[in-house]
């Protein structure tokens, strides 16, 4: 029987059995400032040593303000998180880039970018949107602050194989209907839990629509279908993406891992546990209702009623949804107004994604009453945001245009909403609270927010 | 790590899907660095009134006096989604949870609680369904969770569970992990040198 592409990973980096787990070897270890302090704390403890500092790379964007660069902006508390991190890779021997670094950025951009992350490689995170890496070929996932430490201590983790699961796009997406749309109709149609215990691997000709920072958006969003990881095969795309990046491989060594990439497919033959089709041809820009990122909808669709799930959970769950979001059945998008837009986070902060925003931005101005922010997701994309304009257009079309981080996606710094708010947002997660105690979040494509800007209100960006 | 073996104590029902770990701790509370003091942080949006945790909301059932010193935790399914962040294992320890039977669990929460002796259970609905309303309506009623026989016992049931031998094994022993695999220094030394890492 053949592999997948998942079994093959884990192949190649399964040590062996350490008490009935999976011993694998990690090849990159990315670390921020929230999830590592009590790791750090763990190793100095038992005077243990970080095995591979050259395998870990440290950055700075959870915490952090997107309107100074002083790591004291956010508090006292912010800045001692950040400060210790600074110590910690100062103590550990770890490339750390800090705020203000050319190098810095949100850790699920900035690895990609400056070609950290290589096809078949195994990445960790103490973060749960590692899967983003899986877009480049990868074994990436999020993993606890434990875990962290013993990842720091051994360049290992121990791990139980997960089950495989197949997401088979199709069809070519309409205009205005990006890879946003693609993974937001993906949970709609498996639900909140439904990948929960397997890896995903994404395929069909869809992809070869998508280039690598859409794949990564995808990828991004697994865990919010509950999958451990999320991952595509490398294809020329892939290759072209990472050709000529800072730490990518060069020379001989760039012609010799190509061989390698190139035969990291599921094998034809591979049997997966479970199979997924989505036609995307017909797939409208999608937005949330809901809490979760499984109450979601085409825009050209109305709020749905509760009863009109199959399942009483379901029902159940959709009525506590509305009452949060303080929505009502039948009620198109176009009716509800919005009075903040976030566009940004490690969903979708990367260049496409501004360009796309910026398109929008270009036909109008943010409605009275509406803040809109753009937070780039690195100082690198930052840099070519500003080289093409796009800050100019942001600008003039009323957008704060701010300084790279994780903002507003989770609020550990000042980018906050407040009780009653409702964000049209790029990010991953519309829990409640969030963005903020009592906020309401609808996730939604970087056009769709910026046109959700203009009109204040949600808009279906195909008729602008 | 201390041991978890057996475990006697009422529960405390709460009794919804989908218990995020953004909803157990707030990003507010994790800009700390170091592991304690998160308890009473645990489930802040429902369990204050307040942003400063100075108002308790008498509708949470972590503020009513019955569950407050309860050590079990029964919840419904995939409890825990979302972030990564161990806070929220770290804020139920340090509430006093050591068990937590549920419907199902995220993938990352799950190896979290395993990483902080928690016991995360899973059982089938109907037998979940049944706890919780038993805690509603007798909140000081006990249940006795032992890990070494693997039972779920109260009143007169015994309900069987299952979890991996290995977790179990580690449980029961409180293994430091990143001490047993660094005994395993001369394999993943072998690994580097013939992957040439």
């Amino acid at each position: 029987m053949g592999q997948t592409l998942y079994d093959k990973l884990w192949n190649k980096h399964y040590i062996g059995d350490v008490d009935g787990d999976g011993l694998l070897y990690i090849d990159r270890h990315l670390i921020h400032e929230v999830t590592s302090p009590q790791a750090f704390d763990g190793l100095n403890q038992y005077g243990r040593r970080v095995r591979r500092p050259d395998l870990t790379i440290a950055t700075m964007d959870h915490s952090i303000s997107t309107r100074s660069t002083s790591l004291d902006a956010c508090g006292p508390k912010n800045a001692l998180q950040l400060k210790t991190l600074v110590e910690n890779c100062k103590q550990h021997g770890i490339v750390l880039y800090p705020v203000g670094d050319a190098n810095q950025g949100i850790v699920h951009v900035m690895g990609p970018e400056l070609g950290l992350i290589h096809p078949g490689m195994t990445v960790v995170c103490g973060d749960s949107h590692t899967a983003t890496h899986g877009a480049l070929g990868t074994l990436a996932f999020g993993i606890g602050t434990s875990d962290v430490e013993h990842v720091l201590a051994s360049q290992t983790i121990r791990q139980s194989k997960a089950k495989n699961m197949r997401v088979v796009f199709s069809g070519k997406p309409g205009t205005g209907v990006v890879a946003k749309d693609l993974i937001l109709a993906l949970i709609g149609k498996i639900g909140h839990a439904g990948g929960t215990g397997y890896v995903i691997e994404y395929s069909g000709d869809t992809l070869s629509h998508l280039s690598v920072e859409g794949r990564m958006t995808i990828c991004n969003m697994s865990i919010e279908a509950g999958a451990k990881a999320g991952l595509i095969a490398p294809d020329d795309i892939t290759l072209a993406y990472l050709k000529g990046k800072p730490f990518a491989p060069k020379g001989e060594a760039w012609e010799a891992s190509c061989l390698a990439y190139k035969a990291l497919h599921s094998d034809a033959d591979a049997v997966f546990d479970e199979e997924v089709h989505i036609d995307v041809s017909r797939l409208a820009p999608q937005v949330t209702w809901g809490t979760n990122p499984g109450q979601v909808a085409g825009i050209d669709q109305v709020i749905p009623s509760p009863d009109s799930f199959d399942d009483a959970l379901m029902t159940a769950s959709a009525k506590k949804a509305l009452a949060y979001m303080a929505l009502t059945e039948g009620t198109a998008f176009s009716d509800i107004p919005i009075s903040h837009v976030f566009i940004g986070s490690c969903t979708n902060s990367r260049i496409e994604d501004l360009r796309a925003a910026a398109d929008i931005a270009r036909k109008g101005h943010v409605a009275k009453g509406v803040k809109a922010i753009v937070v780039p997701g690195s100082a690198k994309v930052k840099e070519q945001a500003e080289t093409e304009g796009l800050d100019e257009v942001f600008k003039t079309a009323g957008f704060e245009w701010r300084l790279p981080g994780c903002s507003m996606c989770l609020g550990m710094n000042d980018d906050v909403l407040h009780e009653g708010d409702r964000c049209a947002s790029t990010s991953n997660r519309n829990f409640e609270g969030r963005q903020g105690r009592g906020s309401r979040t609808h996730l939604v494509s970087p056009a769709m927010a910026a046109g959700a800007a203009i009109a204040g209100h949600f808009v279906d960006v195909r008729t602008l | 790590m201390t041991p978890l073996n057996k475990v006697v104590s009422h529960v405390i029902p709460l009794l919804e899907d989908n218990i995020d770990t953004d909803q157990l701790l707030p990003k507010q509370f994790l800009t700390e660095i170091s592991r304690a003091g998160f308890g009473k942080h645990l489930l802040h949006d429902r369990r204050y009134l307040d942003q400063h945790e100075s108002v308790p909301n008498p509708d949470c059932v972590l503020n009513q006096k019955a569950y407050k010193t309860a050590s079990i935790l029964i919840t419904g399914k995939n409890f825990g989604c979302g972030s990564s962040r161990e806070h929220a294992p770290w804020a139920l320890a340090d509430f006093g949870i050591s068990v937590i039977i549920g419907k199902g669990f995220a993938d990352i929460f799950y190896a979290n609680c395993l990483n902080n002796q928690i016991l995360p259970i899973v059982l089938p609905d109907e037998v979940v369904n049944a706890l919780a309303l038993r805690a509603q309506s007798t909140p000081g009623a006990e249940v006795t969770v032992d890990l070494s026989l693997q039972t779920v016992s109260f009143d007169s049931s015994v309900i069987t569970f299952s979890i991996p031998e290995h977790h179990r094994a580690n449980l029961l022993n409180g293994v430091d992990k990143i001490g047993r695999t660094l005994q395993e220094h001369d394999r993943i030394k072998a690994y580097e040198a013939l992957h040439n890492i």
